[in-house]
């Protein structure tokens, strides 16, 4: 057995060192560095599918910015994206990983139509309420489920939030596929059109609806609640360090519980305002995945609720754009998909740079 | 100095620099180790030691100033360029996989280890390394199931196996009894008299004047003084630390105790694999009274300050405060009623590492008036609260938004100190509150305690330093194997090796001749 050593490796070489303090002029230049390192990647990739880039790139910018539809459907893509994100963010800053929002979504939107079938009202305040209260409940149930079983049983909520958005969607599927479908639907799965009391006021004369405010308020709500609240505090403590919490007496098993039942029902809601706001009924496949891209823009948004906000216009922005350059430029979906996913490598990836530098120097010998 | 001599250094740092964002941690330090000498490094925290012997050890890379090992320049870009070196380092907190077997630990981070481990061959080496060094330890044991004292010889065996010459002892004997450090001067004398050079980091005065043969004192990155220790004395060397002189001595003024405050009736507590840590203890603190626990680490100090705290639960018996039981109540309703804990593992447990010393400052408060407003945090309130906090504690931080990760161990303490008694406790449980603290943050450490002992605490006082045990304490108490060996009436007429027996396991009324008056107990 011989002790080895590594052999000198050239002439430059690098070493990687923890910095003492991420100065502040970083906290920015570092995101911005690795979105600009993510288009720029993305580019090349666009080049080799055959599309010039910059092409490409203006065609998405246009579509998601450049007029007033444009606009206004990325605030479409970017309610329930907040919405989400304001849910999985609630959970990640107690480092619980809540990454269910997708079935939590769909368990909000099935609860919701439940309520328009079963207990119709005329009153649209009413009617509303009793909807969101539904969406509110069946969400957080759902994701406190998980959370109970990771108090309990210490259960990797990971896992059991996954496992449940695949019980959530399938279960809303066999409502629209069974005995929920509208007989007017030529075989389509999805329910009879609500009523116009169910459904939520439309703004501007677009398609954004009034979720555009709830995101707004539940960001603005969560903001104060973790930073001025003691329950945000513990919340805090609870996620940087669970030893110290228990020292300071706080109760993580009924906070994994609560803060999982709130972010679940956050979640449930924004599934509601999908189907109330946007699709007037429950239908096959009405969430494009908003659930899981939530987990993206609460990272990207470094888990701040107001940031959350902006991200999600960002996120919605590119699924526009995406959907563009499948129709003008005939690539397909998962070229956007690739496009978000470089977009979250870079920045997660850019994050050791907050941390660490990398110092290069020439080799002696 | 000649080439010749440069070239019998083991080791020679010169101009060493290093410098963190804001901060120098070392400049223009010049060190050296000569064959089979012992190296005292010695300064407070934040003097720039572990900095300066982490650059040896090529976790860091120097910002000027060169490194020679043996006559040849180095330029270390990791501990493994290092460990090649023949420069091996014990931490305090050692670099072992406690699921694994010792000898499956010796191979760590070694490269060209073939396929198959090559069991025997590594066992046969472990077993000739601890005859020759005095290093008894068996090569099949898991490491989890090693005391702390036979951890650190697996990690000095660690690096003896990687034919390490040049070791790094980073405060060695913080974690032993007084006999297991009598055995580790022994195998530090066997590796110089072989012509390997040991560099001693340590706070205790008395070790490095007995064991080693220069000193180097480091004060705030720079060096201070190098002295041959055979003429210099602690005076000299504790003045050198500070730059002022510091007395050594602690005025405990007389108090009489009052009433039983906090009293432990035989419980048994349970440790964190579910066998009994804490057994039939029975002990009792009293106002204006430090109780001192002494004992070996690991033999249910921490475990019996948790169910004290109310932290941990009580497999039986009774925890009663004032009269009244409060075990089995919430840990909340301890801190509430009076009692705090200041924990040994600081940035673990004691402090929120990535939240700033404001945010700290209110961790056992942040439920009551006037911190909290109904839901709300007053966090202007808090604010005022952490700069008396700040100053009145004299915690040293660039601003009150600093997490406090970045702070150094004395100002992580100072702050903690100041959170847990700022608001007149009624029992302070302290679990080795000067562990790795300056001079001059020790004192005050201890001054704190003894105020709040004049102010009618009642205070627990869990330590590894005997000197502070004796100095400070009322009453001595000894644990061993979550045992009570006895209470020590008057500490000051007890002989160290009494202590020693009782450490070792012997209860007090077995001991032949236990000079001084004895209380007996359990």
């Amino acid at each position: 057995m011989r002790i080895g050593s590594r052999p000198s490796s050239g002439f430059l070489s690098w070493t990687i060192e923890k910095r003492l303090d991420a100065p502040r002029r970083l906290q920015f230049a570092i995101p911005a560095f690795s979105l600009v390192a993510a288009l720029v990647t993305g580019a090349v990739f666009l080049a080799l599918m055959g599309v010039s880039p910059f092409e490409a790139y203006s065609a998405m910018f246009r579509a998601a910015f450049g007029d007033g539809y444009g606009i206004s459907e990325t605030l479409v893509k970017a309610i329930p994206l907040s919405m989400a994100a304001i849910a999985v963010m609630l959970c990640f800053t107690m480092l619980v990983y809540n990454i269910g929002a997708e079935g939590q979504i769909f368990m909000g939107a099935i609860a919701s139509a439940a309520v328009v079938r079963y207990f119709p009202v005329d009153n649209a305040p009413a009617m509303l309420l009793m909807m969101a209260a539904a969406a509110g409940i069946a969400g957080g149930v759902w994701a406190a489920m998980a959370g109970y079983l990771r108090a309990r049983w210490n259960v990797n909520e990971i896992i059991s939030t996954l496992m449940l958005n695949y019980i959530a969607i399938h279960l809303m599927d066999y409502f629209v596929y069974g005995p929920w479908r509208d007989p007017a639907s030529l075989g389509f799965p999805m329910t009879a059109p609500f009523p116009d009391a169910a459904r939520l006021p439309l703004l501007f004369g677009t398609r954004i609806h009034m979720g555009l405010f709830a995101a707004v308020f539940l960001a603005i709500l969560f903001l104060v609640l973790i930073r001025y609240t003691r329950w945000g505090y513990e919340i805090r403590v609870l996620g940087e360090n669970p030893k110290a919490a228990g020292f300071a007496g706080i109760n993580y098993v009924r906070n994994v519980i609560l803060v999982m039942f709130i972010s679940g029902a956050i979640a449930g809601i924004a599934g509601m305002c999908e189907v109330s706001g946007l699709q007037g009924r429950l239908q096959h496949g009405f969430s494009a995945g908003y659930g899981f891209t939530a987990i993206i823009v609460a990272w990207l948004s470094r888990l701040n609720p107001i940031a959350i906000l902006f991200v999600s216009v960002l996120i919605g922005a590119l699924l526009v754009g995406g959907e563009t350059l499948q129709i003008v430029m005939r690539l397909p979906l998962s070229s956007t998909l690739i496009l978000q996913g470089l977009i979250l490598f870079f920045v997660l990836g850019g994050e050791i740079f907050r941390t660490y530098r990398i110092r290069f120097r020439r080799e002696d010998a | 100095m000649t080439d010749d001599a440069e070239n019998a250094l083991l080791v020679a740092m010169k101009g060493v620099t290093k410098r963190f964002t804001g901060v120098v941690a070392n400049e223009d330090v010049d060190f050296d180790v000569r064959p089979g000498e012992v190296h005292a490094l010695l300064g407070e925290n934040g003097a720039g030691k572990s900095t300066l012997m982490n650059i040896l050890y090529g976790l860091y890379h120097p910002d000027e100033g060169t490194i020679t090992i043996r006559g040849v320049a180095k330029n270390f870009s990791s501990p493994r360029d290092a460990i090649a070196a023949g420069i091996g380092m014990v931490h305090q907190h050692f670099m072992l996989i406690p699921s694994q077997k010792v000898w499956e630990n010796m191979i760590l981070g070694l490269d060209d280890i073939p396929a198959i481990l090559p069991r025997n061959e590594i066992v046969r080496r472990i077993t000739d390394l601890s005859e020759q060094y005095g290093l008894r330890v068996d090569p099949m044991a898991n490491v989890w199931q090693l005391s702390i004292g036979e951890q650190q010889r697996v990690a000095i065996l660690q690096m003896l196996f990687r034919k390490a010459n040049i070791l790094i002892l980073d405060e060695p004997t913080a974690v032993l009894t007084p006999q297991e450090a009598e055995r580790l001067f022994k195998t530090i004398s066997q590796m110089t008299s072989e012509g390997h050079g040991v560099v001693f980091i340590s706070h205790k005065l008395d070790e490095v004047m007995r064991i080693t043969d220069r000193v180097t004192i480091l004060r705030k990155g720079h060096v201070a003084g190098r002295v041959d220790t055979k003429s210099t004395s602690r005076e000299q060397l504790a003045e050198m630390m500070m730059g002022e002189r510091v007395p050594f001595s602690i005025s405990k003024p007389a108090i009489e105790p009052g009433n039983r405050v906090l009293e432990a009736e035989r419980i048994t507590v349970l440790g964190d694999r579910g066998f009994p840590a804490v057994n039939r203890l029975t002990l009792d603190i009293r106002e204006h009274e430090i109780l001192g626990l002494a004992g070996v680490a690991g033999n249910g100090q921490q475990e019996l300050c948790e169910a004290l705290s109310g932290l941990r639960k009580l497999e039986s018996g009774n925890v009663v405060l004032d009269g009244a039981a409060i075990s089995g109540l919430a840990p909340r309703t301890f801190i509430d009623r009076g009692i705090r804990y200041i924990p040994a593992d600081r940035k673990g447990t004691g402090l929120v590492p990535n939240m700033n010393v404001e945010e700290n400052s209110i961790l056992k408060k942040y439920w009551s008036h006037p911190v909290a407003r109904g839901y709300l945090i007053d966090w202007k309130h808090v604010f005022e609260f952490a700069r008396s906090l700040v100053s009145r504690y004299s915690v040293s931080t660039p601003s009150l938004y600093t997490p406090v990760r970045n702070l150094s161990g004395g100002n992580l303490q100072k702050l903690m100190l100041g959170r847990e008694l700022s608001d007149s406790p009624r029992v302070v449980i302290a679990m080795h509150p000067t562990w790795g603290l300056d001079v001059s943050a020790t004192r005050f450490v201890r001054e704190q305690l003894l105020e709040e002992r004049k102010n009618g605490a009642a205070v627990l006082l869990v330590s590894e330093d005997l000197d502070e045990l004796l100095a400070l304490s009322d009453r001595l108490a000894v644990i061993c194997k979550g045992e009570l060996m006895g209470i020590i009436g008057d500490p000051s007429a007890v002989t160290l090796e009494t202590i020693g027996l009782m450490m070792a396991g012997t209860p007090v009324e077995s001991i032949a001749n236990p000079t001084g008056g004895l209380e007996q107990c359990g």
